[in-house]
């Protein structure tokens, strides 16, 4: 087998069109086992696709895909066994109960643990009598994942899993992640937005346009962003201080005091020792705000990232 | 605001969205009307070629229970007498279809919760859709009237031909607009007016087989009215102030139902139910079987019903066309050596085999429902295999008309079999067996469908099933020539009973059968999942 057994999900140059539209673009994405990996893009970039992909839902144009060793369009059945999913959009079956409703796709998967089961629901604060018709948003949601949680499936594929979750249930939520990882169990969380995979998340992809444009631990990615400094001090300035290293967006007022500059993560500790030198009276570095980063790569084109 | 705000924008909607189905619904309605008139004013063109010819085939009592009896003995009323009650039937089904796709279903998705936050009266969506088919009902039966008089039939009949059909529309419309406030499912919705109308049908086929008192019977159904205007007979156009009539009060009624309930619920509350899921529903087969049981319920009710109703007509049968000069023509008709009462089971077995076919068809169109809802998805992410989500619905699909055909002919039997000329149980029970493997084939078909181009899926089901009964029961009466007809399936079911039973085409029909399942499991496994 190619794939080191230790890799749970791994997709190379993964290519997949629908008519004119181009979905998926190239995308390579690995996530090793026991990691609980943010799957980060905007709307329309090609999470859902690769999941489906993942899922031998579809299948690829061309390009390779791997999950759990296997081959995720031939293997289905078999790999589906230890996969639990949750769609971004979850449909139920209007006349069955939320309670029938887990019983039956974690049957279909192919067992469930009873205890988890019934702490899952409780912790939810889910009520299984209901019919699914009957119910909110959020509940269609905790249904699927309650099904997905208590089935103790070793990979976990969460497409946009706390849409429609209140604050209180997103905690709920983010515990369980934690939870599972602890486990071992290793999870793809696709989302839009980042707090919701900062919790649990130790290392993030960004999709956009299909292709995968940043990929690391969250704290390499900080790395990749800059933080801005705003100083007052004694001796006034020129213009020169943007020669210093990893310097931009420099802004000085006519005294020369008053000094804003953007600074890479690398060459911070170098500008604060410059401007000790100056006769600080009063210094703010915001840090590098990740926010910013994915902003920024969510608005402009794949190639022109930076920050 | 009122009640009526944006039923105009809603109507125009509502057009947008079915501005192919409705103009082709309405072509074919229109040449099934207009085309077998000129077929039958080529095979007879004068009016003494005309009495002579089927004089004597309007006295067979089956022949007037499927088509309802003659208007007159004239060559106008023979042009349209296979056309008036069955085509007020697909009328009947095309108002059906628009009320309930722009009603309750639109409201089980969710989307009629989208228009209703707009600047949208509380009643608006319903008068909407009543109003589109209302207009489409009105166009069927306007263009038909139009195309008669084309063809040069008398124009005062061809306008009560128009009449008959909109009789028909425009009760459905009232119907459907009372069943989708009932319940909050679409498919209890079709389940409700789809029983009503099958009602209306039986109605009005026992009031104008049996004599006497159960005459009455056809009075009481609003497709009975359709045949009671009589076109190119005594034109009756009065029988339309009828249909306006309960048309009228079926809209109130459903106007009502509406005022008092909410948006998305029904009159009945949704009541808790179990917390966990019995052992059956863990595999797809079980889950399958749980989702279809209401339906396969009603299925059976029904045609333990019908088999009650046709049992107790078939005794009758003979008594009715005693005369011998009749049977002698009949037979030689027939091409069947076979009694009367033969012909007549035989003659409402095709029929019978129609709806079986229909019931099989909504289950295997239920594999693209699913997936186009998005729970197909749901379940093949499972360790659920395409096959064997495929195979639970091919198998309850394929179980379900037969069971039906047989049940039918079991109670036929019992209740009649061996009676006078009535046939035994064992020979009504093959001449049920014989039809199954054409309505496998249909089933088939809306497998493949399903399988291979889920968006298309219930057009194509649907439609195959409308042409093999087109082409099948009515071809030979259109003029069509006999290798199309030979296409549909029903054309090669031996005539039983009565007939004579050859293997070859019954085991041909189950080999075309089982070609198309095998091929609809294969495009299952090679394609995406939408
Ligand atoms: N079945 C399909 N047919 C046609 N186009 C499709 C289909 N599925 C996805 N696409 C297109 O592929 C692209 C990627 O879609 P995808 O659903 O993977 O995005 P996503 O990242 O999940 O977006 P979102 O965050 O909105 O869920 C989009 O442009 C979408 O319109
Ligand atoms: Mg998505």
């Amino acid at each position: 087998m190619v794939v080191p057994v230790n890799t749970v999900i791994e997709t190379r140059d993964l290519r997949k069109t629908f008519g004119p539209t181009v979905a998926l673009d190239g995308l390579d994405l690995t996530v090793p086992e026991g990691e609980v990996h943010g799957f980060l893009g905007p709307n329309g970039a090609g999470k859902s696709t690769t999941i489906r992909i993942l899922l031998g839902l579809t299948k690829a144009d061309s390009g390779e895909a791997r999950l759990l060793g296997g081959d995720p369009w031939r293997d289905a059945t078999e790999l589906h066994r230890r996969v639990a999913y949750v769609p971004g959009d979850v449909a139920l079956w209007p006349n069955l109960t939320g309670g029938e409703t887990i019983d039956v796709l974690a049957r279909l998967r192919g067992g469930i643990d009873e205890r988890r089961r019934a702490e899952l629901i409780e912790r939810f604060e889910l009520d299984p009598t209901k019919k699914a018709r009957s119910y909110s948003k959020g509940n269609r949601q905790k249904v699927a994942l309650v099904a997905a949680l208590a089935s103790d499936a070793p990979l976990l594929i969460l497409d946009e899993p706390t849409s429609g979750l209140d604050p209180l249930m997103e905690r709920v939520f983010q515990d369980e992640l934690r939870a599972a990882r602890e486990r071992g169990h290793s999870v793809l969380l696709s989302s839009h937005i980042l707090s919701e995979v900062e919790h649990a998340a130790e290392r993030v992809s960004i999709v956009r346009a299909g292709r995968i444009v940043e990929t690391g631990t969250l704290t390499e990615l900080r790395h990749l962003s800059r933080s801005t400094v705003h100083a007052v001090v004694r001796t006034p300035v020129g213009q020169d201080i943007s020669g210093w290293p990893g310097i931009e967006d420099v802004v000085v007022d006519e005294a020369g005091t008053d000094i804003r500059f953007s600074v890479d993560a690398e060459h911070v500790g170098d500008a604060v020792g410059r401007l000790d030198r100056l006769g600080i009276t009063n210094l703010t570095c915001e840090p590098a705000s990740l926010e910013d980063l994915f902003l920024a790569h969510y608005a402009q084109a794949p190639e022109s990232v930076t920050v | 605001m009122s009640e009526l705000t944006g039923t105009g924008t809603l109507l125009r909607l509502a057009w947008r969205r079915d501005r192919v189905l409705i103009p082709v619904a309405l072509l074919a309605l229109t040449a099934l009307s207009v085309g077998s008139a000129q077929a039958t004013l080529d095979l007879y063109p004068t009016e003494a070629a005309a009495k002579a010819g089927l004089g004597s085939v309007l006295a067979n009592p089956a022949v007037e229970a499927m088509y309802g009896p003659i208007a007159a003995e004239n060559l106008g009323a023979l042009a349209v007498f296979k056309t008036v009650v069955m085509g007020a039937v697909f009328v009947a089904l095309l108002a059906y279809a628009v009320v309930r796709r722009h009603t309750r279903v639109e409201e089980e998705v969710g989307r009629l919760e989208l228009v209703g936050a707009g600047v949208v009266g509380r009643r608006a969506p319903l008068t909407a859709a009543m109003l589109l088919a209302g207009i489409a009902v009105v166009a069927a039966g306007l263009l038909s009237a139009l195309g008669l008089i084309g063809i040069g039939l008398d124009a005062a009949g061809s306008v009560g031909f128009g009449v008959a059909w909109v009789i028909a529309g425009i009760a459905m419309v009232g119907v459907t607009a009372v069943a989708a406030q009932l319940t909050t499912s679409a498919r209890a919705c079709a389940g409700i007016a789809l029983s009503v109308l099958a009602v209306m049908f039986v109605l009005r086929a026992v009031g104008d087989t049996a004599g006497g008192g159960a005459q009455v019977l056809s009075w009481a159904s609003p497709l009975g009215w359709a045949n009671k205007v009589g076109a190119y007979g005594p034109n009756r156009f009065w029988v339309l102030g009828l249909a306006v009539a309960l048309a009228a009060v079926l809209v109130g009624l459903a106007y009502s139902l509406l005022d008092r309930r909410d948006v998305g619920a029904g009159l009945l509350p949704s009541r808790p139910g179990p917390a966990s899921a019995r052992p059956s529903l863990g595999t797809p087969t079980g889950l399958t079987w749980r989702l279809t049981r209401p339906s396969v319920v009603g299925w059976l009710a029904a045609f333990v019903v019908l088999g009650g109703v046709l049992g107790s007509l078939v005794t009758s049968v003979a008594d009715m066309a005693s005369d011998p000069a009749v049977v002698d023509m009949l037979r030689k008709l027939g091409g069947s050596a076979g009694s009367i009462t033969d012909i007549f089971l035989a003659t409402e077995l095709a029929f019978v085999g129609v709806a079986a076919a229909a019931a099989g068809i909504g289950i295997a169109l239920r594999v693209a429902s699913e997936e186009r809802s998005g729970r197909g998805e749901e379940v093949l992410a499972t360790a659920t295999s395409r096959s064997s989500w495929l195979g639970a619905h091919a198998l309850i699909a394929f179980a379900l008309p037969t069971v039906l055909l047989l049940v039918l002919a079991l109670v036929v039997g019992l209740g009649a079999g061996g009676q006078g000329e009535v046939p035994g149980v064992s020979s009504i029970l093959g001449a049920a067996a014989a039809r199954i493997p054409a309505v496998l084939v249909l089933v088939a078909v809306a497998l493949l469908a399903s399988a291979a181009l889920p968006r298309w899926a219930p057009a194509i089901g649907w439609g195959a099933l409308a042409v093999a009964f087109a082409l099948g029961e009515l071809g030979a009466t259109i003029g069509l020539p006999d290798w199309l007809v030979k296409v549909s399936p029903f054309a090669h079911v031996p005539q039983l009973p009565g007939g004579e039973f050859t293997w070859t085409p019954v085991l041909v029909t189950t080999a075309v059968a089982a070609a198309i399942t095998a091929a609809a499991f294969a495009a299952y496994r090679a394609r995406d999942v939408a």
